[in-house]
């Protein structure tokens, strides 16, 4: 297990630069005149631009400014936006209610997707099976920019069962509604891993151990091959953040959620550049760290993983 | 993997998706979506780019099938012609990561080695950033010297996106060199072009395309996701998340701007992936 735990770590600092410094490369290339977007439509005093321009470092070249922002990223220093907010510490404000966010979306899928994906293995080839079978192909298939405004359409705006809009002290009820939006994007996938998993586990020789024991069939299914059949839909939770993180910029925008998500569209709207890249660096860094501490829980798991 | 049959998988695999029924209607869907695209005029007369305000937000008529947008454009026509460039920037991206994924994925499988620890790693490089996050980034502030800024999404979308395709393909390339038709070939005195492009090639294709089909369709909808953002198209490009974007504000006075993108644009992810599903379900023996 150490040895593995080290490999993966070594792995993942890679990635870790590899991945900061492509969206470093990206920003740059594209950098077209910080200066001025912050000044607006006004002219700009070459005083002024001088001063900017040396505390931005924006006349260095690539390399040097690239040790720049690693040496931010490294010390939790993430500069200033072009509003001349800290970026670090819009993060830290914005980061509670996306996190309460995404939890409550992480339930909500765990929950739907494992019990669905449970009696659909069970009834396989039934009603309820080819039902969700359908229902999963029309998740997977419309996006949550779709989904969002839509659902905040009918939902809250004409049915009015929850509010259209919340505010950063949210309650669970006022998030109930973008969780579930936000729940879609990676409810498919869970429910589909869930349904063939405890399809392959059902014929396995333990449950045959357990029925010929005289246990109930609803404590085979729910303890024994539940147990064994959540593995691998574990190694999703990793890649369902990333989603969620994608999901989270249109359904905190929609929704008018003031989290991590709301503010980086409003960056990306406003052009501006250092707040985008430095919020999406650290969003990367968290996708990593999970990443990593899912392998390492699959491994725990799984002990075949560790001795590939 | 069972790619040893490749020559009769691929016409098996039409027979089975002959008598597919899903794999008809998603075909006959997207035929139809291309149509749209290529030749929007003969679904509507109407010009998406004429609006009058005089009819803001009026409900359906038989003129406007599904009625008038906030600036007063007509909204059936403006769906309609939002096929183009939708299409445009989902299948040129997915061909440009196609194009990257294959060339990776058969040299990693292929040579092995430095060639492919490098390659590998990456590819899990790229797989370390969140596609939507890393295009935010890209594609925002590279669309205004192309205008509409159909150029700038379709290369970030294609840049980032051929890490699965490169996966997929490095596997079933590993996989086919091995094989003893392979072995045999090289011992008929076969050179490494032959060998890559006549024995391997074909034979590890299948899966590739099954993720390719899938891609576009996923592709399409980060578009519109980019574009809802104000970090995709711009400028006089018409697309559906440009519309869903605009007709958001105005929702609850006029629904159907907001409803018709919406469905057209479910509709067509939708037929892709169905058309990607049925292809790997002809293509994967397993399943048979």
């Amino acid at each position: 297990m150490f040895r593995y735990i080290v490999r993966r770590l070594l792995q993942m600092i890679l990635t870790f630069f590899g991945a900061t410094f492509v969206v470093f490369a990206l920003m740059f290339a594209n950098q077209d005149d910080p200066i001025q977007a912050l000044a607006g439509e006004k002219p700009v005093s070459d005083n002024v631009r001088a001063v900017l321009t040396e505390r931005y470092h924006l006349d260095e070249s690539f390399p040097v400014q690239y040790w720049y922002y690693m040496k931010g990223l490294l010390t939790g220093d993430l500069g200033r936006s072009m509003a001349g907010r800290d970026i670090g510490e819009m993060l830290s404000g914005a980061w509670p209610v996306t996190l309460k966010l995404s939890a409550l979306a992480i339930v909500v899928a765990a929950l739907i997707a494992i019990t669905a994906g449970v009696w659909s293995a069970i009834r396989r080839g039934g009603f309820f099976d080819n039902s969700t079978l359908l229902m999963t192909l029309l998740l997977l298939a419309v996006p949550i920019v779709v989904l969002a405004p839509v659902a905040q359409l009918v939902f809250a705006m004409e049915l009015r069962w929850f509010p259209a809009t919340t505010t950063a002290r949210a309650g669970l009820y006022d998030l109930l509604l973008p969780a579930v939006v936000l729940a879609c994007s990676v409810m498919a996938t869970q429910l589909r891993v869930t349904r063939t998993s405890v399809v392959e586990n059902l014929r396995a020789d333990y449950v045959r151990t357990a029925r010929a024991k005289g246990l109930t069939p609803r404590r085979v299914t729910w303890v024994h091959v539940l147990r064994n059949s959540l593995i691998p839909v574990i190694t999703l939770i990793g890649v369902d953040l990333g989603m969620l993180m994608s999901g989270a910029i249109i359904v905190e925008e929609v929704f008018n959620i003031p989290g991590v998500g709301f503010n980086l569209a409003r960056g990306i709207r406003a052009e501006d550049g250092p707040l985008v890249v430095g919020f999406v660096s650290v969003l990367v860094v968290v996708f990593l760290v999970v990443n990593l501490v899912v392998d390492l829980l699959y491994a725990a798991l799984d002990p075949r993983i560790r001795y590939e | 993997m069972s790619d040893t049959r490749s020559r009769s998988l691929a016409g098996d695999a039409w027979t089975d998706l002959r008598h597919n029924k899903i794999f008809w209607a998603s075909g006959v869907l997207v035929a139809l979506i291309l149509l749209m695209a290529v030749v929007p005029s003969l679904f509507t007369s109407a010009d998406p780019a004429v609006c009058t305000l005089a009819n803001q937000n009026q409900g359906p008529s038989s003129t406007a099938w599904f009625g008038y947008d906030f600036q007063g454009c007509d909204v059936f026509a403006r769906t309609v012609y939002g096929t183009r460039d939708s299409l445009e920037v989902g299948l040129l991206s997915t061909l440009l990561a196609g194009v990257l994924g294959l060339i990776v994925g058969m040299a990693a499988g292929w040579f092995g080695g430095v060639v492919d620890a490098v390659l590998s790693r990456l590819t899990d490089i790229m797989l370390g950033v969140p596609l939507l996050l890393a295009a935010v980034v890209f594609s925002g502030r590279l669309s205004s010297p192309f205008e509409d800024g159909v150029f700038a999404v379709t290369l970030t979308l294609g840049l980032l996106t051929w890490t699965a395709a490169a996966r997929v393909m490095r596997s079933a390339v590993i996989t086919a060199k091995s094989q003893d038709y392979v072995a045999a070939a090289r011992m008929l005195g076969a050179g490494p072009a032959r060998l890559v492009f006549r024995h391997v090639l074909p034979n590890s294709i299948a899966s590739f395309i099954v993720v390719i089909t899938i891609l576009l369709g996923t592709n399409i909808a980060a578009e519109a996701t980019l574009s809802y953002l104000g970090a995709g198209l711009g400028g006089d490009a018409i697309s559906w998340g440009l519309q869903i974007a605009e007709a958001r504000n105005y929702a609850r006075i006029a629904a159907s701007p907001l409803v018709w993108p919406s469905v057209f644009l479910a509709v067509t992810v939708l037929a892709f992936i169905m058309l990607g599903d049925a292809i790997r379900d002809a293509f994967d023996p397993k399943l048979r």
